[in-house]
């Protein structure tokens, strides 16, 4: 296993390797839209997590199992009900959300079936965004949107501020904000402000009911 | 210890003993049900009985590098080797064997053939000896429960307390799962394979048109043909025709075959077998004849019309797999109508409503139910690596 654990430290994005320091080590843990199972792996090698994954596509399931872990080929949309309430003391979400439909439901259903929710998205208030659309005329591209329009999965498109009035809205409670900005850099916020919805390019939000 | 729990219906009564007619195949046999006899859910007592067995690899010294290869319908426990009564390779002999998938250079398999099978283990040809002729008919109705009860005791009987793991495809996937709802601190992993934790009232409907062609085949008599050494080959032939059709595909059907014509330029105008598809599925239909037997045929297409894990449950699935500590993994096939994806996921529904560990995949192929028997990388790789990870997880030495 140690050359696939090399490779995958090698790939594993900034924002889950902010998500796994954040998981507590010997946890229960659903990663809902788990890809390849790159963060999944670190949690159950590293943090000694009992992990399980949902993933949509069949080549992202059949990578996971292939790797031995316990991921099932789901919708995050209609197979989180199945599970029992508190079943997971963590369920991730990360880079999944802006692909969502129905995401007051589905924020629902992870914090039924878990004590907290960890997501993780990338932010459209962020000014490289804003200045691409306000002088260039494009809509979003970048490191952390690195689809053309017509290919993205993504069909929500929110900013930070819009997420934290969402939780508002939702009554839910916020215990811990990561921003990321442009350099890769990781700041812990108590709040989102003006600044900060504009100098984040992606942020991690766990989030529990209240 | 020896009986199953499961509660029957009526009649207990005396215990049925079980003589057995095939006695000089290759691999292990074991007496099982002589001191207490086993339960079945039919109510009825069977003892002593007589299992066959094959194993393959060696049992490491903790005992806990076992696998249990659960056969299908008409598979037996010649997994990895030559069958001894047809020659051909073993069902799974690209699976199991050294250096393979199944890694018999790491772990010990074990196959036994199922209750009501002809390959050594009780069934209906063997004898009664209350009358000295053979069953036939008279021998009890078994289920998937029994089947499983009886390996069981074949597992405890070779020292094993945990197997690392059982799997099946077909029949092989029921058995599996009943072992891991029954007994499941005796299951470190389960794999059912195109399978389903109930029989389908389509698949009920293709059994049943079997059973039927066997018993309007005169030399049926009712299921009492041995005497004669004049079995009721043409009945069983056609009801093995219409199951192997449902074992394939639409399209492997037409990519395979198509509408080609057998050695002829043009069709006959006849009924000869023109197209290579008739030709193919009454070779098909004469080999099994001659490794099988007609009332093992009834008897074991029954076990799988009754098998429904929920029907304890009220029709409710999850409870079956209460508390589970098994590690899943389901394995479908795109093609396959028999044992379709959505009874897979249906399993994989109930066992996140209990939050069982579980990993499912389908598998793309054409191939149809049989893909689980064929070459097909992906599958292999992806059982590989379940098999890999779960061996870690149970710091089982492995020395691949």
């Amino acid at each position: 296993m140690t050359p696939t654990e090399t490779n995958n430290a090698a790939r594993i994005r900034i924002d889950q390797q902010l998500i796994a320091e954040m998981i507590t080590p010997g946890s229960r843990v659903l990663d809902v839209g788990c890809g390849d199972g790159i963060l999944l792996d670190l949690l159950v090698h590293d943090r000694q997590v009992d992990g399980r994954g949902i993933e949509l596509s069949q080549e992202g399931v059949n990578g996971c199992v292939s790797r031995g872990l316990a991921v099932v080929q789901g919708d995050a949309q209609t197979d989180l009900h199945n599970y029992p309430d508190n079943a997971f003391d963590y369920v991730i979400l990360s880079q999944t959300l802006p692909a969502i439909f129905d995401v007051k439901g589905v924020l629902g259903e992870m914090l039924r079936i878990g004590r907290c929710a960890v997501v993780s998205f990338p932010n459209f208030g962020y000014w490289r965004i804003r200045s691409g659309l306000a002088f260039r005329g494009r809509s979003p591209n970048s490191e952390s949107l690195p689809y053309t329009w017509y290919e993205s999965p993504n069909i929500r498109f929110f900013t930070l501020t819009d997420f934290t009035d969402l939780l508002a809205e939702l009554g839910l409670k916020t215990e811990r904000i990561v921003t990321i900005d442009g350099h890769g850099k990781a700041n812990t916020r108590g709040r989102i402000g003006h600044w900060s919805n504009l100098l984040t390019e992606q942020a991690v939000f766990v989030i529990t009911r209240k | 210890m020896t009986t199953n729990s499961h509660d029957g219906v009526g009649h207990t009564g005396e215990s049925i003993a079980v003589e057995p007619t095939v006695t000089d195949l290759p691999g292990h046999r074991l007496v099982l049900g002589a001191d207490v006899p086993m339960r079945l859910v039919s109510g009825q007592l069977l003892g002593p009985f007589t299992v066959s067995y094959q194993t393959y690899g060696v049992l490491n010294a903790d005992k806990s590098n076992a696998i249990l290869v659960c056969h299908a319908l008409t598979g037996d426990q010649y997994v990895a080797e030559s069958h001894p009564v047809t020659g051909r390779p073993g069902w799974w002999e690209r699976l199991v064997g050294p250096g393979l998938t199944i890694n018999t250079d790491d772990y010990f398999v074990i196959c036994v053939n199922v209750l009501a099978g002809c390959m050594g283990s009780a069934g209906p040809k063997d004898i009664d000896p209350r009358t000295g002729k053979q069953f036939g008919l008279n021998f009890p109705l078994i289920t998937i429960t029994d089947m499983v009860a009886a390996q069981r005791l074949v597992v405890e009987h070779l020292g094993i307390t945990q197997l690392f793991a059982v799997i099946g495809g077909s029949m092989g996937a029921m058995q599996t799962l009943e072992w891991a709802s029954r007994y499941p601190e005796m299951v470190y992993c389960a794999i059912p394979i195109a399978g389903a934790a109930r029989h389908s009232a389509q698949n009920i409907a293709f059994h049943e048109v079997g059973r039927q062609a066997i018993m309007a085949d005169p030399k049926w008599a009712g299921g009492d043909y041995y005497d004669d050494n004049d079995a009721p080959e043409r009945g069983l032939a056609v009801a093995r025709m219409a199951a192997h059709i449902t074992y394939l595909s639409d399209s492997a059907l037409h990519t395979k075959f198509g509408r080609n014509l057998q050695d002829r330029q043009a069709i006959t105008f006849g009924f000869d077998a023109d197209f290579q598809i008739e030709s193919y599925l009454r070779h098909q239909g004469r080999s099994f004849v001659e490794r099988f037997d007609a009332n093992s045929y009834l008897y074991i297409t029954r076990a799988m019309d009754y098998f429904d894990l929920a029907a304890e449950y009220n029709d409710n699935l999850p409870p079956a797999f209460e508390d589970s500590p098994v590690r899943f993994c389901l394995i479908s096939f795109t093609s396959d109508w028999l044992f379709p994806t959505s009874e897979s996921r249906r399993i994989v529904h109930a066992l996140n409503a209990v939050a069982a560990s579980v990993s499912f995949v389908e598998i793309e192929t054409e191939s149809g139910h049989d893909a689980f028997l064929l070459e097909e990388p992906e599958f292999f790789r992806i059982l590989s690596g379940f098999l890999r990870g779960a061996a870690d997880q149970r710091k089982l030495a492995s020395a691949s």
